[in-house]
C-alpha cells in the first residue's frame, strides 16, 4: 500500500520524540499523512479504520480488515483455493505462474479477491472484498469466477450481495480470458437483478477499467468512500490521448458524485451503517437468528 | 484497457515487408490495414433498405457506433456496428472509432428496440477501445459499457456479434455479448492494446510486436481459448484485398448463424447466451 513506501520517504521530516518517548522505539510507528502532511501515529490510523485523525483522508484498507469492518463477527470464506492455472501461458519480465506464486506469499490472499458470507448487523449478506495488493487487485479467470459464484450463491439462498471493489481493471497477464470475466459478471448480475435481490457496490480507492466497466457500475446502489480514484480510462492514458492537463479532482468520488455516476459518497466510519440501512429499506427487517 | 488512437500504418506494407513480421502482429496489421472494409462497407453489400436510426435519447448521436433497421435475405434485423474513417475528415467525424458512453447507450437502445418486436441483432465491432478522455469520464464510460454487458445479457432475440476488425477491450465487448460470437479472420480481440501493454511491461510501447505474441489476440488464439465460436475467413491476403468476396465470407456465416438461432425461443436464448459466456476462463489448477 502507498503509504508504507511514503512513510520511508519521510523518515527525515519526522519531529524529534519528545523526552519522555526517548526510550521508545518510533521507528515505523509514525507517518506521514498524504493530505494534511501532518505525523499521525500508526496505531491511531489502524484505531480510526486507516482514516487520517487530522484531516479525515481516506488511506487504502485492506481485504480483509475491510471483511472485518463489514461483519458483525466471524465469517466463512468461499473459493479459497481457487489458482489460475495461466491460460495464456504468459511472460513477460517473469513468467505469470511465478507472479502469482509470488504474490501468493507476499499478499497473504489467493488472489485479488476474498469472498465471504456472514452478517452485516444480524442479517446474512455475501461480501466480495477485493485485495488491491495482489497484482494490482485485477481481475482474471478466478477474480470472475470467485465473484460469479457468490452471485450464484447469493441467487439460491437469496441473500444480498456486497462487492467492495479495489482494482486497477482487468488482469493484462490473462488477455481476453480476463476481458470475458466482464461479461460473465455482468451476466450472472443480470440474474441477480431479474430475481430482485439486492446488489450494493462499494467503490473505493482505486476502481478502475474493466472493474468499473462491469460489476462496480452495476449496483442498485454505487457507493463510494471519499476522494476514490473511480474511472474507466486511467489518468495518464487520457492525458496522453487528449494532450492537456486534467482537471482538480477528476475521476475522484466527489466528481462522479457531481456527474450523476454515485449514489453516494460515504465516509469508512459510516459505510456499515449505511448498507445495513439500504439493505432494511430494500428487504425489510433482518431474521433474527433462530 | 484503453487503447493507442493512433490508427496504424499497416497498409504501407507490402506482403514481403508483411511476411516477415510474427505472424500475430501481421494480424494486429491486417485488423488495422487502412483500406480494410469497415461496418458501413459490410451493411452496404450484406443487408437491403439499411435505415439508419441515431441518439441516445439523452445526449447525442456518436458517429462511432451506427445503428440501423435493415433486411438480411428479406427478414428483418438489427444491426449495430462500431464505425472507423476512411480518409482524415472522416476519421476525425466518426473519432477514429472510439465510442463515447452515448454511443454504447444508443447501441443498447435499439437492441431493447429490436427485442420489443423480435427482431435479432447483428453486431459488428471494430475499435481501438471506448474513448479515454475528459467528456467520456464525466458521462460515465465506464457505466455504459457496464450496462450494456448485463443488457445485452438479458436480450429475448438472437444476438450474432463478429470482430470484423479491432477488438479494443471493453469498448468492443460493450457489442459483444452475442449468443454466436465470431471473429473475421485476420481480426483481433485484446483486453489491451499490444502498444499500451508493452509501454506497461518494457516501458518501451515499440515492443508492441512481443506484446502482440504474448496477449494471444488473434482468431486462433480465442478459439483455442474458447471465447469465440469460429472463425469467419478472409479472402487470400486479407479482407481489404476483395471487400465483396469478405462480404460474402461473412454472410455465409450469418445466414447459418441466424437460421439455428431463429428455432430457439426466447427463453432458451437468454440461457444458450448466459451459459455461453459462464463456462468461460475456467482454467483453474
Ligand atoms: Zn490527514
Amino acid at each position: 500500500m502507498a503509504w508504507f513506501k511514503r512513510e520511508k520517504s519521510s523518515q527525515e521530516q519526522r519531529p524529534k520524540p519528545k523526552a519522555g518517548d526517548r526510550k521508545v522505539r518510533t521507528e515505523g510507528l509514525w507517518l506521514k499523512c498524504e493530505d494534511c502532511r501532518e505525523i499521525i501515529w500508526k496505531k491511531d490510523l489502524e484505531a480510526n479504520l486507516n482514516v487520517c485523525p487530522k484531516c479525515g483522508f481516506h488511506f487504502r484498507l485492506d481485504a480483509v480488515s475491510r471483511l472485518k469492518l463489514l461483519f458483525d463477527g466471524e465469517y466463512e470464506e468461499f473459493d479459497r483455493d481457487l489458482v489460475s492455472a495461466d491460460p495464456l501461458e504468459f511472460v513477460d519480465s517473469k513468467p505469470y505462474k511465478e507472479r502469482l506464486a509470488k504474490s501468493r506469499e507476499a499478499a497473504r490472499v489467493n488472489d485479488a479477491v476474498i469472498s465471504a458470507s456472514g452478517t452485516l448487523q444480524g442479517r446474512k449478506v455475501n461480501i466480495c472484498s477485493m485485495a488491491m495488493q495482489f497484482i494490482g487487485g485485477s481481475m482474471g479467470c478466478v477474480v470472475g469466477e470467485k465473484i460469479t459464484r457468490a452471485v450464484e450463491r447469493s441467487l439460491a439462498a437469496k441473500i444480498p450481495l456486497v462487492i467492495v471493489s479495489a482494482s486497477g481493471g482487468a488482469r493484462m497477464q490473462e488477455g481476453a480470458v480476463s476481458l470475458m470475466q466482464m461479461a460473465k459478471v455482468s451476466a450472472a448480475l443480470m440474474r441477480l437483478d431479474e430475481a430482485r435481490i439486492p446488489y450494493i457496490s462499494v467503490l473505493t480507492d482505486p476502481t478502475t477499467g474493466g472493474t468499473t466497466a462491469s460489476f462496480a457500475m452495476l449496483g442498485d446502489l454505487n457507493i463510494a468512500e471519499p476522494n476514490a480514484l473511480i474511472g474507466f480510462a486511467g489518468p495518464r492514458v487520457i492525458e496522453q490521448t487528449i494532450r492537456q492537463k486534467l482537471p482538480e479532482g477528476f475521476q475522484r468520488s466527489e466528481f462522479l458524485l457531481k456527474h450523476g455516476m454515485l449514489d453516494a459518497v460515504v465516509q469508512r466510519k459510516d459505510l456499515k451503517n449505511s448498507i445495513a440501512q439500504a439493505l432494511l429499506f430494500f428487504c425489510g427487517p433482518a431474521n433474527p437468528p433462530a | 484497457m484503453a487503447n493507442e488512437q493512433t490508427p496504424s500504418a499497416g497498409g504501407q506494407l507490402t506482403p514481403e515487408q508483411l511476411a516477415q513480421k510474427d505472424p500475430s502482429w501481421q494480424r494486429v496489421l491486417l485488423a488495422r490495414h487502412p483500406k480494410r472494409p469497415y461496418s458501413l462497407d459490410y451493411i452496404e453489400r450484406l443487408f437491403t433498405d439499411f435505415r439508419e436510426v441515431h441518439g441516445d435519447r439523452s445526449f447525442a448521436d456518436d458517429p462511432a457506433i451506427v445503428c440501423g433497421m435493415a433486411f438480411f435475405d428479406g427478414q428483418p434485423v438489427m444491426v449495430v456496428g462500431e464505425q472507423k474513417g476512411r480518409d482524415t475528415k472522416q476519421r476525425f467525424h466518426r473519432n477514429f472509432g472510439m465510442p463515447k458512453p452515448e454511443g454504447y447507450r444508443k447501441a443498447i437502445r435499439v437492441m431493447k428496440m429490436a427485442a420489443k418486436f423480435g427482431r435479432p441483432v447483428v453486431t459488428f465491432m471494430d475499435t481501438p477501445g471506448a474513448y479515454p478522455g475528459i467528456d467520456a469520464e464525466e458521462r460515465g464510460q465506464a457505466e455504459a459499457i457496464a450496462h450494456n454487458l448485463r443488457e445485452m445479457a438479458r436480450l429475448t432475440i438472437p444476438v450474432v456479434a463478429v470482430v470484423i476488425g479491432e477488438g479494443g477491450s471493453g469498448g468492443a465487448l460493450a457489442l459483444g455479448v452475442g449468443n454466436h460470437v465470431y471473429m473475421m479472420e485476420n481480426a483481433i480481440y485484446s483486453v489491451i492494446s499490444p502498444e499500451s501493454c508493452a509501454a506497461i511491461i518494457w516501458r518501451d510501447s515499440g515492443k508492441a510486436e512481443l506484446a502482440a505474441k504474448a496477449l494471444r489476440i488473434t482468431a486462433a488464439d480465442l478459439h483455442r481459448l474458447g471465447l469465440i465460436d469460429a472463425i469467419v475467413p478472409e479472402p487470400p491476403g486479407g479482407a481489404q484485398e476483395d471487400w465483396d468476396e469478405a462480404s460474402r465470407l461473412l454472410g455465409e456465416t450469418l445466414r447459418r448463424a441466424l437460421g439455428e438461432l431463429s428455432r430457439l425461443p426466447p427463453g432458451e436464448l437468454v440461457r444458450q447466451r448466459y451459459e455461453k459466456f459462464r463456462r468461460m476462463g475456467n482454467f483453474f489448477i
